[in-house]
């Protein structure tokens, strides 16, 4: 009665990548969204986190070094701003995202979806998904802040709205290392430090709040491969003028490959977790 | 196809202890199946793997004729699972839990809306839909979570210790509610620790324990295969516990099994023994404080089919079941 199972070769093992088919995903990553910004709506606390976070940035950057790095606040809000989009975008919701899925995942909410006839990476596109939803209120805030305190769009409305989606696609591509993070991880503490952590030499080894060349070599070496350095470039020329073109290129190609490395590679772990 | 599901020689390891070591599960379409076991038997391990939530490390299941390995996608478009801890959102209502399940089963809107109104008034939470699950009861909580399981029409439903933790009278709600699905066709599986539940629910109980199955027959049948009741006497006087003896064996023709705490146990083949002994002591004179006739416990049920004593939280489990068995065969009577 007891035998081995075989597997025959080509036979789809549950939750293999052929089962989930693009429209259906998409379709319960939003009714999941949904529930991520229900659960939202009620504890405002995380949201305000992700909210408050930046403005805390923007005001300390802007009044604490604007003066020393480029003589006058004003001017460093010019310089400064188009980073701290970026920065808001990938660090809005990353600890609440990683500690929700892992909170889903031990509470046993995740296994009645698993049991039901959704693709298996459905719970986690729509932990991410929601996140895109809460990155524009952010953002909006973000630069509502800012034009209060002087900041100028110095190109066109058209260039950026492109530097607000360039940067919102950015941050959900990166959002999947959160997900891939809490998947493995498992244990809201380590997932939430992670989540805290990770985010900062990339977003802060960049030329964000002050130019590269003041910095030392290695640290200047580091914002030169640094992703993170090509979507504060672009970021800045579509808002401020200059270059545009290689950045914004160089922005979708790393959004991509992350999209395309990390999104796999977290629903693959979350699969092998059964 | 005869069977709704049907597991051959699981095996499930996990590091070093093994979950499963080879059981067999089967259920005929629109019976309830029971799988009563202690903690730690490897009851929720089987249901994870009929309900596609595990992959077992040698043996094959079947669900709907589906392979629960290669065919899991067709599977869970069979099956419903209600889970040993709720499985519920706590920040959405029980409507909203309701609804974003329905929509996930690709219910359109409205459809998703009147079928968890359907399934909140199934399982008596009509009023309570539109509060937050963070303050629902136990009871209440288990009560959504078998709706959730439900929003499908599932032909197959898991249910793992759905009342675990629930008052008797509440069990006995719930109770009411996984009848009637069988009533309308679909096939339970049901995994319990309470003998009392299998034995109200179930067509058929497997009893599994350390992974194993170690009986399978009809409530009666199992009853049978336990071994009898047990009539308790205890004197009003102490010192006529020896009497009392004497007594019981003369009606009974074996000796008394054990004698402790100023009350005698023996085993009675028939109901008719029961009748037989309070009658004999009554014509000796013997006045008594208790006098009850107990049904098989659980615990009993362990000793008889394994030949060892139950696990400690199994004899918690049957100290319930005797306990409301006794109540009710209690006379006190002094004669």
């Amino acid at each position: 009665m007891t035998e081995t199972i075989t597997r025959p070769a080509g036979v789809r093992l549950p939750g293999s990548p052929r089962e989930p088919r693009p429209w259906p995903l998409l379709r319960h990553g939003w009714a999941l969204a949904g529930r991520s910004l229900t659960k939202t709506r009620r504890n405002p606390g995380m949201l305000l986190e992700a909210l408050i976070m930046p403005v805390i940035f923007l005001l300390m950057f802007v009044y604490l070094f604007g003066g020393a790095v480029s003589g006058s606040s004003r001017e460093y809000l010019q310089y400064v701003f188009p980073g701290v989009l970026v920065l808001t975008t990938i660090l809005t919701g990353q600890v609440s995202t990683g500690v929700s899925i892992v909170v889903d995942m031990k509470k046993g909410v995740f296994d009645r979806f698993r049991s039901m006839p959704i693709a298996r990476s459905a719970p986690l596109l729509g932990s991410v998904l929601a996140d895109t939803v809460r990155y524009p209120l952010a953002v909006a805030m973000l630069f509502g802040l800012a034009h209060l305190l002087g900041f100028r769009v110095e190109t066109d409305l058209a260039s950026a709205l492109a530097a607000v989606a360039l940067t919102i696609g950015f941050g959900f591509a990166l959002s999947w290392l959160t997900v891939l993070v809490a998947v493995l991880l498992r244990d809201e503490n380590m997932v939430s430090w992670v989540a805290f952590l990770v985010p900062f030499p990339l977003v802060f080894g960049t030329s964000m709040a002050a130019p590269a060349e003041t910095m030392p070599d290695w640290l200047q070496a580091w914002a030169e491969v640094n992703p993170v350095s090509h979507a504060i470039d672009a970021s800045r020329g579509l808002l401020l003028g200059g270059p545009v073109t290689e950045p914004v290129t160089m922005t979708l190609l790393w959004g991509g490959a992350a999209l395309v490395v990390l999104a796999p590679l977290a629903a693959w772990a979350y699969r092998r977790r059964m | 196809m005869t069977y709704a599901f049907e597991a051959e020689g699981l095996v499930k390891r996990y590091g070093r202890t093994t979950a499963l070591a080879g059981i067999d599960l089967r259920a005929r379409r629109g019976t309830v199946l029971g799988v009563l076991g202690p903690n730690g038997a490897g009851k929720t391990t089987a249901i994870q793997i009929l309900a596609t939530l595990l992959t077992p490390d040698a043996g094959r299941a079947t669900v709907g004729g589906l392979d629960v390995v290669r065919d899991a996608a067709r599977v869970r478009r069979l099956i419903g699972l209600t889970g040993q801890y709720a499985t519920v959102d706590e920040d959405l209502t029980g409507a909203e839990n309701l609804v974003l399940l329905g929509r996930l089963l690709d219910l359109p809107r409205a459809a998703a809306r009147a079928r968890a109104t359907e399934l909140l008034t199934q399982v008596g939470l009509t009023d309570a839909g539109g509060l937050r699950v963070s303050a629902y009861s136990g009871g209440m909580r288990r009560r959504l979570d078998l709706a959730a399981g439900l929003i499908g029409r599932p032909e197959i439903v898991f249910l793992d210790e759905p009342t675990t933790g629930l008052d008797p009278g509440k069990r006995e709600d719930l109770w009411s509610t996984i009848r009637s699905l069988a009533d309308e066709g679909a096939t339970v599986l049901l995994t319990t620790q309470y003998l009392e539940e299998a034995d109200a629910l179930a067509d058929k109980i497997t009893v599994i324990d350390h992974g194993r199955v170690i009986a399978h027959d009809t409530p009666a049948g199992l009853k049978q295969l336990v071994g009898g009741r047990t009539v308790v006497v205890r004197p009003t006087d102490p010192d006529r516990l020896g009497a009392a003896a004497r007594v019981v064996e003369r009606v009974t023709g074996r000796p008394v099994e054990h004698r402790h705490g100023g009350a005698l146990t023996t085993p009675v083949d028939t109901a008719r023994a029961f009748t037989d002994i309070v009658g004999a002591l009554g014509s000796a004179g013997i006045d008594v404080a208790e006098l009850a006739l107990r049904l098989p416990s659980l615990d009993e049920a362990f000793r008889g089919l394994t030949g060892v004593p139950g696990p400690a939280s199994l004899t918690a489990a049957a100290r319930t079941t005797t306990r409301t068995t006794t109540r009710t065969a209690t006379t006190r009577e002094s004669a």
